[in-house]
């Protein structure tokens, strides 16, 4: 004890220490020399979606035929205003360039609103989350050698409704939740991947996509109307149609778009309708979840049983807030422990285009490492895989129950013998899908998803 | 004021200011999940864990979990308000969701108050933390369990 003289000592008085430095890891190091400016929680999202606008917009990897449905709706409604409307306008009434003009503008903006909001998409588990999930997995299950396939069953307004664990976000799915393959998230009361708008259709986006598609189909309506009107006023007086459309090229055009699409988008909107008035999905109505096709007596526990409330809770109930932050910062640390967790996230991409085409380089690659089976399952639902989907197979990781697009939807509605799929939506389906079919992204662009994909690490957590 | 010995004086010092300058060490963290039995609405399990049992009164816990399940159900509550509010944005395209905020959000807002307001009063003085849940996606209420420690930095 006398060797040790105890004295106070101020910490305060004392020089810092020298901090450690951070830890290096591999890719990163050049970025940790200066101080970077802090990212946004965008520009590390795991999943397969495309940022602009400093994260504030947020489209699918791949957009579809968005251009194409922009463009026809542009150029129809332009050669409308320009060849349509002036004679109108003098002949019956100026109230229908106001009309046309005001769906037009709804039109455009739902469509905007459809393609660029997050559909509701849920945030992978935090790597905290993922191992107290797996500990109480394997508290419950069994020690055979087989692991049982992982779902967990609630009781919703006495119904057994059962929630699957998603291999890729490390969860049990919440319930009417879907993993959408094209995109690689989970999207709550997940519809289906609209290539016509680019972009899942969703909780949060649901109600965009419903008054986008039934305002598209009174435009449509109106324009075939107004140009059948216009021609038939020009045709008057004994002097023929092709009089009419001499002197009208224009109306041509849009009679020929406006025939072909309107019974389309007019079928799509009644089946909306009959959806949200029983409080249905898309997905559970091709996967007949609540139709009781097995002979139980199961019936939609979501519903509210009054059709008014059911339309009111799904297109003016409470908006939803976006679960993923995108323009949130990370934490500096966390920026290095995503850095060092997954040794594979590509940190040379901070710009989110980079960063897709180098997540689609490392799935190619990933999935060629894969087993034939896992790479070229069909867990997107791409009409020319469906009939390879290994629709039922538990061992297979990838949890390839159908995350379908409408096109795929209508498929399996076809060739999945037990389903009746109701005539209507088959119809408008089947319209869509051979021209949805025709332009489903080529798979030789289409990288395969590997749905355990080691890179896709959870989304950087806050601590 | 720290009293180190001469001797050791150096590593110690070190050792405090490292200690002065973390947080606590983390023990375990507890995920309280979702409760599924009345729909999709956003609402946690009351069941008290395990691992809390030392720490806090079973009472406290369920009080808080059953007053954050209410704000929720307030955030998400069908009533003539949410419908004024979701017809009003329908006829304006959805363009007020650009401009004003919507009520869900003016109730995120008041839970995020709440948890706060909860850790700074309840929480903390027992060594655990409350996370808002909306930055796990509204999936868990992830409670940090801190290693109790008697030393260092109880202030």
């Amino acid at each position: 004890m006398k060797n040790c003289e105890y004295q106070q000592i101020d910490p305060q008085a004392l020089p810092t220490p020298t901090p450690t430095p951070p830890p290096h890891h591999g890719s990163e190091g050049d970025k940790k020399e200066e101080p970077r400016r802090p990212r946004r929680k965008w520009e590390v999202f795991p999943g397969k979606n495309r940022f602009f606008c400093g994260g504030r917009i947020i489209v699918a990897r791949q957009s579809g035929v968005l251009p194409l449905t922009l463009g026809l709706i542009l150029v129809t409604s332009g050669l409308f205003f320009i060849f349509d409307c002036p004679f109108l306008v003098k002949h019956l009434t100026s109230c229908i360039p106001v009309i046309g003009g005001v769906l037009f503008v709804f039109v455009v903006i739902t469509l905007l609103q459809t393609s660029f909001t997050d559909p509701g998409i849920l945030p992978r588990a935090t790597p905290d989350e993922a191992a107290d999930i797996e500990k109480q997995i394997d508290n419950t299950g069994n020690t055979s050698y087989r692991p049982p396939p992982r779902t967990k069953e609630v009781v919703i307004n006495q119904q057994v409704v059962k929630l699957k664990y998603c291999f890729t976000c490390k969860m049990f799915r919440p319930p009417r939740t879907s993993h959408c393959s094209l995109c690689d998230n989970c999207v709550e009361r997940f519809d289906h991947h609209c290539p016509w708008v680019g972009n899942c259709v969703g909780k949060r986006n649901y109600r965009f996509f419903y008054t986008f598609i039934v305002s598209l189909s009174f435009l449509t309506a109106f324009i075939f109307g107004c140009v059948t009107t216009h021609l038939a006023l020009r045709a008057q007086g004994g002097k023929g149609l092709v009089f009419a459309l001499q002197e009208s090229p224009g109306s041509a055009v849009e009679l020929v778009i406006c025939f072909f699409s309107v019974w389309s988008i007019l079928g799509l909107s009644g089946f909306h309708t009959y959806l949200v008035s029983s409080n249905l999905t898309t997905n559970e109505d091709i996967k007949g979840s609540w139709s009781g096709k097995s002979g139980e007596d199961v019936t939609n526990p979501y519903s509210h049983r009054n059709i008014f409330i059911n339309c009111c809770s799904v297109l003016c109930g409470p908006m939803p807030p976006s679960l993923i932050d995108r323009r949130g910062f990370l934490p500096a640390d966390e920026s290095a422990q995503t850095g060092g967790a997954d040794i594979e996230v590509p940190a040379l991409a901070t710009k989110s285009e980079i960063n897709v085409c180098t997540q689609g380089t490392k799935g190619l690659l990933e999935s060629a490492t894969l087993p034939p089976l896992l790479s070229t399952s069909c867990p997107q639902g791409k009409p020319q895989t469906a009939h390879t989907c290994p629709d039922s197979s538990p061992a297979v990781n990838s949890d390839p129950s159908p995350e379908l697009s409408v096109s795929c939807g209508a498929r399996h509605a076809a060739s999945s013998p037990g389903d009746a799929s109701p005539s209507r939506h088959s119809k408008a389906c089947s319209k869509k899908s051979k021209r949805a079919a025709l332009h489903i992204p080529n798979p030789a662009f289409d990288i395969p998803v590997s749905p355990t994909s080691p890179d896709a690490a959870s989304f950087a957590p806050l601590h | 004021m720290y009293f180190v010995s001469r001797k050791c004086a150096v590593v110690r010092i070190y050792q405090v200011r490292l200690q002065d300058l973390q947080q606590p060490a983390v023990s375990s963290k507890v995920f309280i999940q979702r409760d599924y039995s009345s729909g999709t609405i956003c609402k946690f399990q009351t069941k008290f864990p395990s691992e809390l049992e030392s720490r806090i009164d079973k009472q406290q816990f369920e009080e808080t979990i059953q007053t954050l399940n209410n704000l929720y159900a307030e955030a998400e509550k069908l009533g003539g308000k949410s419908y004024l509010e979701g017809c009003l944005a329908c006829l304006t395209a959805y363009t007020i969701f650009l401009c004003m905020e919507t009520h869900y959000e003016k109730v995120l807002k008041k839970i995020a108050r709440y948890i706060k307001d909860q850790n700074e009063k309840i929480y903390a003085p027992r060594g655990l933390l409350l996370t808002d849940p909306i930055e796990r996606g509204l999936r868990v209420v992830e409670i940090t369990i801190f290693e109790d420690r008697s030393i260092g930095s109880g202030r």
